[in-house]
């Protein structure tokens, strides 16, 4: 059961540290690695609920929700990655533009 | 021209507040988390008493196959979207970086002693699938870093992604996932409910489908175009 804890909380603390980054940083791609790392957040809090339950088994609809979650999360990434590299050889820049500055 | 490395609002009050702000979410999830209420509804009795009828003995293969067919099929789904989403956003002036540049001894003899044996590892997770942790993502995303390798190394695979027979390969999951699915409503009137003497083959077979689509679908999204003519051209420019 502490072991639940542990895993669920780090996940936590890997989503606000995602968070954080997704704020804070302009560059496009450090944007895509914080929504990975808040994915991975919530991935690892699904697994660990998988074997909060009191059986000997882990429960297996969060782990078939992880395994979706994953091909989603790395098909979404590719087209990311694809979008950031269309707006870098339009524009030759590798953050979005600000309201009034250059 | 504002550098995108350094964190942005350069505004001390404003970063205080995001801070702030991030630090209050996750604390308020980490008290959620604590204070999770005990599971009301207990999934693992109830997929356990139907495991028989699931045709595998693995549960999350059951699960994600059988119990909940629709998660699969809607997911292969996005898959093949991303594809199509990566593939239109093609630059048609940009080159691609995977050139036919000589691998070297080393890469070459490790890609021929590698790809041969990711092949077996992906064959064998799709057979485990039924009973044991495997089953198509885990065997597709292993075809889909074998074929990233050989790219990688510079080896002109790329030249196979493209005519018919690679989008074929591409649709055929999704395709024979969708064929079943009607397949059994026009039987039995239920989309995605396999009689159970057929479930096991019937899973093993759009698992072997959705492997083919899978390790495609992934190679192509990290070549980025639908027919790598980008990559086939380089290789052609270079050697």
């Amino acid at each position: 059961m502490s072991q639940f804890y542990l895993y669920a909380l780090t996940g936590m603390t890997l989503f606000g540290l995602g968070v954080y980054a997704l704020m804070v940083y302009a560059h496009l791609i450090r944007k895509i690695l914080a929504i990975n790392i808040m994915g991975s957040g919530i991935f690892l809090f699904l697994v660990a609920v998988a074997q909060r339950g009191l059986g000997v088994m882990p429960d297996p609809v969060p782990h078939a929700m992880v395994l979706t979650g994953i091909v989603v999360a790395v098909s979404a990434t590719a087209l990311m990655l694809r979008l950031v590299t269309c707006i870098h050889c339009k524009t030759g820049r590798t953050s979005l533009p600000e309201d009034g500055r250059e | 021209m504002i550098d995108p490395n350094r964190p942005q609002p350069h505004f001390v009050l404003t970063r205080f507040i995001v801070q702030l702000f991030t630090l209050v979410l996750t604390l308020s999830l980490g008290l959620a988390v604590l204070s999770l209420p005990p599971a009301p509804v207990q999934l693992v009795d109830t997929i356990q008493a139907n495991m028989h009828q699931s045709g595998v003995t693995n549960p999350v293969t059951a699960v994600l196959l059988n119990f909940r067919g629709y998660d699969t099929l809607l997911e292969i789904g996005v898959l093949l979207v991303a594809f199509v989403g990566v593939g239109t956003l093609r630059h048609r002036h940009q080159k691609s970086g995977l050139s036919g540049s000589d691998p070297g001894l080393i890469l070459l003899a490790l890609v021929r002693l590698f790809v041969p044996l990711m092949v077996l590892v992906a064959g064998y997770l799709l057979w485990a699938g039924s009973h044991a942790p495997g089953g198509a993502f885990q065997a597709g995303a292993i075809l889909g870093a074998a074929a990233v390798l050989v790219f990688l190394s510079g080896l002109p695979l790329a030249t196979w992604f493209q005519g018919w027979s690679f989008r074929g390969g591409l649709l055929i999951g999704f395709a024979l996932f969708l064929c079943v699915g009607v397949g059994t409503m026009a039987t039995n009137g239920h989309f995605l409910e396999y009689p159970r003497e057929w479930a096991g083959f019937l899973i093993l077979l759009i698992e072997a489908a959705l492997t083919i689509s899978i390790g495609l679908i992934l190679a192509a999204l990290f070549l980025g175009s639908p027919d790598a003519t980008d990559a086939a051209n380089g290789a052609k420019d270079h050697s």
